[in-house]
């Protein structure tokens, strides 16, 4: 089991000039490793991160997109691995952070534990699929995972942390949305 | 607004599916982003299936075009979500977030399933159908009705204006469109 903040730092040594979708946990501690232009956070719905991460894909097939999705989040969007396996876009790296728990909504658990989305994502058709569950690996792993030719999945299993500061209006902050455009048409 | 009663009341009325696309393209769309609705299955998604023009995105639910044609338009590439009426109802809290609150260029093509073509949507025999435009101008969504060929003139310019002013819309069809 990992820390979900040494995971992303470990992350923002390899992101380079990718576009970087997260939201809630993921997104709250991301922008603290890492704050830049080309980080997506204006999900607007919970679920939605892998299916905005398609999207800038296909947009831009010149540029890498990595999602940082929860688990939580990922199981409300479940379809979403069908349809990006489906549409293949091979610049997408989506990397789900499994902690069995809605941390952004009072640490309730998900439905059920220990759900195998590596195994779901491999099934439906991504062309690689990885589980991270020691920080060692993940780091000797990181730059062929994100450099290799997508669709690529993996699960980062990390540990539930202590409740976050959610600081929804800068993370949604219009300006951020216009910077973003700014730099991904760069 | 735009759902005028003058679409309406022609036994006649005709809708062609490839004056629709004719539409989109002219507008330029270059993704649709679909699930199939038996309205449009026939007369659009499938023509547009077969069209090498477009990029048919197949998803598995409607909240997901939502996301795809947001991330889409950050490099500047338009987008038509084609579902039916049931499909945005599912939807509506991504349309919500994201259409409405980010104010996103969201596109959307509503087949109205179990609709009369005789009659207005608020006047549908379908309650499904009858909610869809109140839901749509309290949200401040504009939409148009789409129900005979006359009413193709208005989807370029919906379009257009909804990627100029960073805006959605949503065309209604309101009856199947044949595919010639």
């Amino acid at each position: 089991m990992m820390k979900r903040a040494a995971c992303f730092e470990i992350l923002a040594r390899h992101i380079g000039d990718a576009a970087l979708v997260a939201t809630y946990s993921s997104a709250v501690d991301w922008v603290d490793i890492a704050p830049r232009a080309l980080n997506y956070l204006s999900i607007g719905a919970m679920g939605l991160d892998s299916s905005h991460g398609l999207g800038l894909a296909l947009g831009r097939p010149d540029q890498r997109v990595v999602v940082l999705q929860g688990d939580g989040s990922l199981l409300m969007n479940l379809g979403s691995l069908v349809t990006i396996a489906a549409a293949a876009p091979k610049n997408l790296v989506h990397l789900v952070a499994q902690n069995d728990t809605y941390e952004a909504n009072g640490s309730q658990p998900i439905p059920h534990p220990n759900i195998d989305f590596a195994g779901i994502a491999r099934s439906s058709g991504y062309a690689a699929s990885y589980d991270f569950s020691d920080l060692r690996i993940f780091e000797q792993q990181v730059a062929h995972v994100l450099e290799q030719q997508g669709p690529v999945f993996a699960t980062l299993h990390v540990e539930p942390t202590k409740p976050l500061k959610y600081d929804y209006p800068s993370l949604y902050d219009p300006q951020k949305r216009a910077t973003f455009k700014a730099a991904w048409n760069s | 607004m735009d759902a005028r009663i003058e679409s309406v009341g022609t036994s006649s009325a005709e809708l062609h599916g490839a004056s629709i696309i004719a539409a989109l393209k002219a507008s330029g769309i270059e993704y649709v982003l679909a699930v199939p609705d038996i309205v449009t299955s026939s007369g659009l998604l499938a023509p547009i299936a077969r069209d090498n023009e477009f990029k048919l995105i197949r998803v598995c639910k409607e909240d997901e075009c939502i996301g795809i044609a947001s991330g889409l338009s950050y490099a500047d590439k338009r987008a038509l979500i084609l579902i039916q009426y049931t499909g945005l109802l599912d939807s509506l809290n991504a349309v919500r977030g994201i259409a409405v609150e980010y104010k996103q260029p969201i596109c959307m093509m509503v087949g109205l399933l179990g609709h009369d073509p005789e009659k207005t949507p608020r006047a549908s025999p379908r309650y499904g159908v009858r909610i869809i435009e109140p839901i749509l101008d309290d949200m401040g969504i504009a939409h148009h009705l789409v129900s005979v060929d006359a009413d193709v003139a208005k989807i370029a310019p919906a379009i257009e204006r909804a990627y100029r002013y960073s805006e959605p819309v949503a065309l209604l069809i309101g009856r199947r469109p044949q595919a010639s």
